[in-house]
């Protein structure tokens, strides 16, 4: 059973592209990192699943569905720099956003969320801070509080954007531990990652990424010098100056 | 027509005092908008001019009189209050800078409308005209204010010649300026202190609510006819002096048209021609570009069925009805029609009764790009691992962009392929 | 009695401006706001020009699509010309501006607005224009209901729209991917400061308006972490700020409305001070006192 496909999917900003063709199948019951250097799209990948930034070629099946058929089934968990932490709101106002849902915006929040918020806290050892606010938390505990906010969607595939970026070493341990007894349950996680030294310990399945995909497949096939020297060892030249020239003619990677 | 003339002929020299006068205000606010422009600071331009009524009115009802040079004194502390607290605040507070700037504009501004309504009504005959302030008092302008307004328009630009490049530094790489030991923290000083003096003295001519105008929309416009900063102070510069001209000569032949919004309106008219029409960075030159693009896509693709159906036929030189062109391609009759007289132009295709052969010349631009085409398809083959089912649209669009140089680059790397992932033969030009 | 009708049509406004400026201060868009508040003077001119009076429906009309219109362009600037933020904002409004007077100027036989109006308001007239039904009978001043008006349309809006605005505000990008429809509830926020604003235009002037809109929230945002709590100390900002500006205008005989902008400033300042002054002991709870 497949939980991601992507097709040839191409995603440029102001027409350059900084995702090349990208081509895979994801299976799912698994841990999948996506590994790369910096700048070699890993966030723009996360978002163009995430239907967040507009495609310039391809497409991406979720559970071999559109992504607006099976949105419930999916949880995305932004880095955690991408919003402001000064924002009047506590742990567990945060957590139950993961409960809103088009259908319930203008309903009251019920209990049942409540329950649910709370369990998902207790699974990331946050419960005791859920009337902190969230101006106050360190940056291990703004990472527990996104993960538990995702938690409480109930997805079957969680898709994380650099959890481990910045954490102390409980919440990576509390995040690792989740991590497995997602697996245990039959759930997908892709989780975007830039430490190549631990990434073979968290994960399972790999996509090697630098603007294009250079591998991906299970980690042992990948964790291959070779690969790692194509990812690592800087961009195509001639595929970044065509990039280049399609961004000074403002040319488009499908005619029309 | 004959008030435009009197206009021009400034045989009235109150017109000339306007002119002048909202010309130099015009300019000056400009030169020193473009570093406001790029520090990105142009709101505070916005809170700088709110800030300078409270100071304005203070300075009257301290010294009783309407003399600008207090008056300027007034505005400039009051104005440079407002830049330390708008500091102070997103410094010590997590209060963000748009709020900041907000706070200050706007409690500013409501203090000074506290004090210019209060002296209003205390029945100071003195303080008549201090609420020329708000509005701006263009058409009024006398000889006085001319003097007052050149020597600081004079003071701004000896001050930006001086540190034109210390400016430069610290509005395009502050962390560089800083790095190689500049007065940073001087420098922004000094840039502060000749904007807060540009805007005291343009609020004369478009007062307190469109001052912002003046400084951010002729750089905004600037920015648009080049990259180079000397450049773009000489256009914004230009942008803000006929801004000046037309207002005041709008409000002379219709006495009744405000001086200061039409300035400002004819500082937006400019602007947004330049985002329209500049070379190279403009709206119809992108749009240019754009159809370019599709018509060089256009005639290649025509060009390529020749090739195609030769490749079928062995035949590259036959003759060609547009129904057989047709089949290849998902193409409307229309675009194809198009595309053939445009070939024809180039002397690539000719015309044989009802059909088209391709010419010596277009075969050997076909063979290139379809080698252009296949080589591509090799690539992405190769070097980004894309299975032969994969490559085909992605080389489609990539085969019309690539220049002679990026070919002979593509033919190395891949050591000169003579097949494509489809096998399909290569065609390389002797 | 007059100073009670000002008092509550200030109050009124300064609470819708509140709680929809607190909004608007964290999702970052104050000077948004602003400029809204600048641009919706050529749409009320218009409305002016083609019902001939100040008729409130069209006012509001005009105003609130000039006010979506001010996003919209400068949206366009920023992400069809690609100039930075801070010009667009700073270009449109200036603009939109500059034609409202233009506007005025070109009508001044047919549109009875002033320009010192535009800028701070008549509030003090407010009693003098009386609602009298047809039978005769005096509802009070007509601004009170046109402002107690808003208010209930603006509360019900939060409270219907209140996930909705919380997390489209917190976390664009997630609201996104949970399929929420995050330019509804930008354009609809954006309406509602623009129908906010026109209702304050007539009351504190369409510059003053900025101030009851930021000031008050940013206030209250110093001292709470909690929304809800934003809310209301905003709200209670605002009312006094309305409250001390009229006495404050009494005593010194100054417009009311730039005055209670002047108490907003104030209450502000003080707050910031505390602060600053509780910073510098060694406690750590310095913030969040009220929580």
């Amino acid at each position: 059973m497949i939980s991601i496909e992507t097709h040839n999917l191409t995603v440029s900003y102001n027409k350059r592209p900084v995702l090349w063709n990208i081509d895979f199948e994801l299976p799912t019951g698994s841990i999948v990192g996506i590994i790369g250097p910096n700048g070699s799209g890993k966030t723009t990948l996360l978002k163009a699943i995430m239907g967040l930034v507009p495609t310039s070629s391809g497409y991406v099946k979720i559970f071999d569905k559109d992504l607006a058929d099976v949105r419930q089934r999916i949880s995305y968990v932004p880095q955690r720099e991408s919003v402001d932490w000064d924002f009047p709101a506590s742990v567990m106002d945060i957590v139950l956003m993961g409960r809103y849902k088009k259908a319930n915006l203008m309903k009251r929040i019920s209990k049942a969320d409540l329950e649910i918020a709370a369990e998902a806290l207790e699974k990331v050892n946050m419960l005791e801070f859920s009337n902190r606010q969230i101006s106050q938390l360190s940056g291990g505990q703004q990472q527990r509080v996104f993960i538990a906010r995702s938690l409480a969607q109930g997805a079957d595939l969680y898709i994380m954007d650099e959890p481990f970026v910045g954490v102390d070493a409980a919440t990576e341990e509390a995040i690792l531990n989740l991590l497995s007894d997602m697996k245990k349950e039959g759930k997908t996680v892709v989780v975007v990652h830039h430490d190549l030294q631990t990434a073979k310990d968290y994960f399972d399945w790999i996509v090697l990424l630098n603007t294009r995909m250079v591998a991906a497949g299970p980690k042992d096939e990948i964790f291959k010098e070779e690969l790692l020297q194509e990812a690592y060892g800087g961009k195509l030249n001639v595929l970044s100056k065509v990039g280049d020239l399609m961004k000074e003619k403002a040319f488009n990677v499908r005619e029309k | 027509m004959n008030s435009t003339f009197q206009f021009i002929s400034f045989s009235d020299p109150n017109v000339l005092f306007v002119v002048l006068g909202t010309m130099i205000l015009g300019a000056s606010a400009a030169i020193v908008g473009c570093f406001s422009f790029l520090r990105k600071r142009a709101l505070v331009g916005d809170a700088i001019a709110h800030s300078i009524l409270p100071g304005v009115c203070l300075a009257f009802m301290v010294s009783g009189s309407k003399n600008p040079f207090y008056l300027i004194i007034g505005a400039f502390i009051t104005g440079w209050l407002s830049l330390l607290l708008i500091d102070g605040i997103t410094r010590t507070t997590k209060i963000k800078s748009d709020t900041a700037i907000g706070i200050i504009l706007s409690v500013f501004f409501g203090v000074g409308i506290l004090l210019l309504t209060s002296i209003q009504h205390s029945g100071n005959a003195a303080q008549a005209g201090l609420d020329k302030f708000l509005f701006g008092k263009a058409a009024s302008l006398t000889k006085d204010d001319i003097y007052v307004f050149s020597s600081i328009a004079i003071v701004l630009v000896i001050v930006v010649v001086l540190f034109y490049k210390e400016f430069k530094l610290i509005s395009f790489n502050p962390d560089y300026a800083k790095v190689i030991g500049l007065p940073v923290r001087f420098l922004e000083f000094l840039l502060a202190t000749i904007t807060v003096l540009a805007v005291a003295v343009g609020i004369q001519a478009v007062g307190v609510v469109l001052m912002a105008a003046l400084l951010i929309t002729p750089a905004s416009g600037a920015r648009f006819w080049t990259d180079k900063l000397s450049t773009m102070i000489l256009i914004a510069t230009l942008f803000g002096a006929a801004s000046g001209f037309l207002g005041s000569y709008i409000s002379y032949i219709a006495p009744a048209m405000p001086t200061g919004p039409w300035i400002v309106m004819c500082l937006s008219l400019l602007t947004i021609g330049s985002i329209w029409f500049a070379p190279k960075t403009g709206m119809l030159s992108k749009f240019r570009v754009q159809k370019e693009n599709n018509r060089k896509i256009l005639i290649e693709n025509v060009l390529k069925l020749f090739y195609h159906l030769g490749e079928r036929t062995n035949g590259f030189k036959d003759e060609r009805s547009t129904t057989a062109l047709l089949e290849t391609r998902d193409l409307r009759i229309k675009e194809l029609q198009r595309g053939l007289n445009l070939l024809k132009q180039s002397h690539w295709v000719r015309k044989k009764g009802e059909n088209w052969v391709i010419t010596e010349s277009g075969l050997t631009e076909a063979k290139r790009i379809i080698k252009l085409h296949r080589l591509w398809e090799m690539y992405l083959n190769q070097r980004l691992k894309l299975q032969p089912d994969h490559v085909h649209n992605d080389a489609e669009a990539i085969e019309h962009i690539i220049t002679p140089q990026l070919e002979i680059e593509l033919e190395k790397e891949l050591n000169y392929p003579t097949k494509d992932p489809h096998e399909s033969i290569i065609p390389y030009n002797e | 009695m007059e100073a009670f009708w000002i008092i509550l049509v200030g109050s009124l406004i300064a609470v819708s401006c509140a709680i929809l400026g607190s909004y608007l201060i964290l999702r970052k868009m104050a000077m948004v706001g602003d400029a809204i508040s600048h641009a919706v003077l050529p749409g009320i001119v218009i409305a002016y020009l083609l019902s001939g009076s100040r008729e409130t429906l069209p006012m509001l009309l005009g105003a609130a699509f000039l006010g979506v219109l001010t996003t919209i362009l400068i949206e366009l600037f920023y992400k069809k010309a690609r100039l930075q933020i801070d010009a667009s904002i700073g270009i449109t409004f200036t603009w939109l501006f500059a034609i409202g007077i233009i506007l005025i100027s070109l009508f001044a036989g047919q549109v009875d607005l002033d320009q010192d109006c535009v800028l701070y308001g008549e509030i003090a007239y407010v009693p003098l224009d009386l609602w009298v039904t047809e039978s005769g009978y005096n509802m009070g001043p007509r601004t009170v209901w046109i402002a107690s008006g808003l208010l209930l349309l603006i509360v019900l809006f939060i409270w219907k729209g209140y996930k909705g605005l919380f997390i489209t505000t917190f976390n664009e990008e997630f609201a996104k991917a949970l399929g929420i429809g995050v330019a509804f509830w930008h354009y609809a926020l954006m309406g509602a400061v623009s129908l906010t604003t026109v209702v304050s235009f007539e009351s504190v002037g369409a510059i003053l308006v900025v101030a009851l809109l930021i000031v008050p929230p940013a206030t209250a945002y110093l001292i709470t972490t909690n929304l809800k709590k934003m809310l209301v100390l905003a709200s209670i900002f605002g009312i006094l700020s309305a409250f001390g500006g009229y006495y404050l205008a009494a005593a010194i005989n100054g417009s009311i409305a730039g005055a209670m902008a002047t108490v907003a400033g104030i209450l502000f300042g003080i707050v910031w001070v505390a602060i600053l002054m509780q910073k510098r002991r060694p406690s750590k709870t310095a913030i969040n006192y009220l929580d």
